[in-house]
């Protein structure tokens, strides 16, 4: 099951740069959350901090309280590679093993992880491929089809089953239809959709009608700051701030 | 420079006012043939029906491609969508001012009879909210469009007052009944256009507020 995340007074760094200001969110378990924001907003970095990607760039950094569930993620006993696990992540471009079949970019994760049990990475492959709605069309080639003979929408789909092997509470996904053609893309929004009864899903996205459609919640971000956080609904027919408004309907960002 | 989707926007405001100032224009003109009994004016709401009807059908099809085109959000959707309601409520207004002119046709084949029911009053008043509603519209004024919707009681009043008159004159003298009726239905016909002329009122509120206030309440979307 998903589990909610709270933010509080979150400060992110580029070197000097301060690009994520004292940030408070409370991201409730088993919704899909959506980011937006223009370009350059913190959009990215903020879901980065999540599961502590962020610091995987050279002088980068983040301070504040990430609570996911009753983990504490910059707690001091807090291990980067659990956090991770914890808090899968789907990215813009599609990046299968391009070596591996479908079978084993799936199994990567749960290898790395110490399974060896091959009836049990057998059961949660398929899980995983079933919960990324790709199963049905990969199944008769798992061990033959590489992950990269895919289409760039089943790969994402892949990418997508290879986050959900290692079993997280929560799926971080950043712009993961953006290369995507319109087909493609609203096969993953439907999986957005069903993947909420497991996970709690936070999307970056800079596409508005895709917050509309798939998020609960969404949250505008601007330079830096969250303006605002409500209901998607809210958000998109009467947002409370000018400056919401303003990017929503076109007239900056 | 104006987008072209904001050149879109405009051209909707414009074509609804438009269509505004013929439906004002038809109910000037109804009053007007029930005040000088002269059935040109009649003939005129007549004819000008048509012209109200191809204005909300150009509106509508305008509207439904900049939702399919633009798929705007927030005020820009709110705007449409307010602009798509009084869009019907205008076409509405066309149609009552057209049941006042034929009633007026009736009325005008007998000789006058004088009844104590003050209708150019009421249509004054009517006419009034209707230029008020489509003001509010023109400039986003909530604040005079709730001024709108404050006159309705006044007219609802007018016209029940007038139901009271009107059918005690039937029952005391059944001769002059096919006029009262008349009046009486030329009334009902203004209070309805109150009504659109309301209705408009709370689509510029929830355009420029984002809040619901029909049916007496303001509901936010919480």
């Amino acid at each position: 099951m998903g589990v909610g995340i709270e933010v509080r007074g979150l400060n992110a760094w580029y070197g000097k740069n301060l690009s994520l200001k004292s940030i408070d969110m409370t991201v409730q378990a088993n919704h899909v959350t959506a980011v937006i924001g223009p370009s350059g907003c913190g959009k990215s970095t903020f879901v980065r901090c999540l599961n502590r990607m962020h610091e995987t760039i050279p002088e980068a950094h983040a301070e504040g309280l990430v609570k996911v569930g009753e983990m504490d993620v910059y707690g001091s006993g807090s291990d980067p590679v659990e956090v991770r696990r914890r808090i899968g992540m789907v990215f813009q471009k599609p990046n299968p093993f391009p070596t591996m079949s479908v079978y084993g970019n799936v199994a990567a994760g749960l290898k790395l992880n110490g399974l060896r049990n091959r009836k049990q990475m057998d059961e949660l492959v398929e899980r995983s491929l079933k919960l990324a709605a790709l199963w049905d069309e990969v199944k008769d080639d798992l061990h033959k089809k590489s992950g990269a003979s895919l289409s760039g929408g089943q790969q994402q789909r892949l990418c997508i089953a290879r986050s959900l092997a290692v079993e997280p509470e929560v799926l971080l996904m950043d712009e993961p239809a953006s290369a995507l053609d319109p087909i493609s893309t609203s096969k993953i929004e439907e999986l957005i959709f069903q993947l909420k009864q497991h996970y709690t899903v936070v999307i970056v996205t800079h596409n508005m009608q895709q917050a509309a459609r798939v998020a609960e919640f969404t949250g505008f971000f601007l330079m830096g700051s969250l303006i605002e956080y409500d209901k998607t609904e809210k958000i998109f027919t009467a947002p409370a701030d000018k400056r919401t408004e303003d990017y929503i309907t076109g007239r900056f960002g | 420079m104006r987008s072209r989707f904001q050149q879109g926007l405009d051209e909707l405001k414009e074509k609804l006012l438009k269509m505004g100032g013929l439906a004002e224009q038809a109910i000037d003109r109804a009053t007007e043939a029930y005040r000088t009994r002269d059935s040109k004016f009649c003939q005129m709401v007549l004819t000008g029906e048509n012209a109200i009807n191809d204005a909300e059908r150009e509106i509508d099809e305008l509207a439904l491609d900049l939702l399919a085109m633009q798929q705007p959000m927030a005020i820009d959707l709110r705007f449409i969508l307010a602009v798509l309601k009084i869009n019907a409520d205008l076409e509405r207004v066309g149609d009552q001012a057209v049941n006042i002119a034929q009633r007026v046709l009736d009325l005008i084949s007998e000789p006058e009879l004088s009844l104590p029911v003050d209708i150019p009053r009421m249509a004054d008043s009517v006419s009034t909210m209707v230029q008020r509603a489509l003001e509010s519209f023109l400039d986003g004024r909530a604040e005079v469009a709730e001024a709108v919707l404050q006159m309705d009681g006044i007219i609802d009043r007018m016209k029940d007052e007038a139901f009271v008159i009107l059918v005690r004159r039937m029952h005391d003298d059944p001769q002059c009944t096919r006029q009262a009726l008349n009046v009486l239905l030329i009334a009902r016909a203004l209070e309805r256009i109150a009504d659109h002329a309301t209705n408009i009122a709370e689509d510029v509120i929830f355009w420029v507020r984002g809040a619901d206030v029909r049916h007496g309440g303001a509901h936010f979307r919480e």
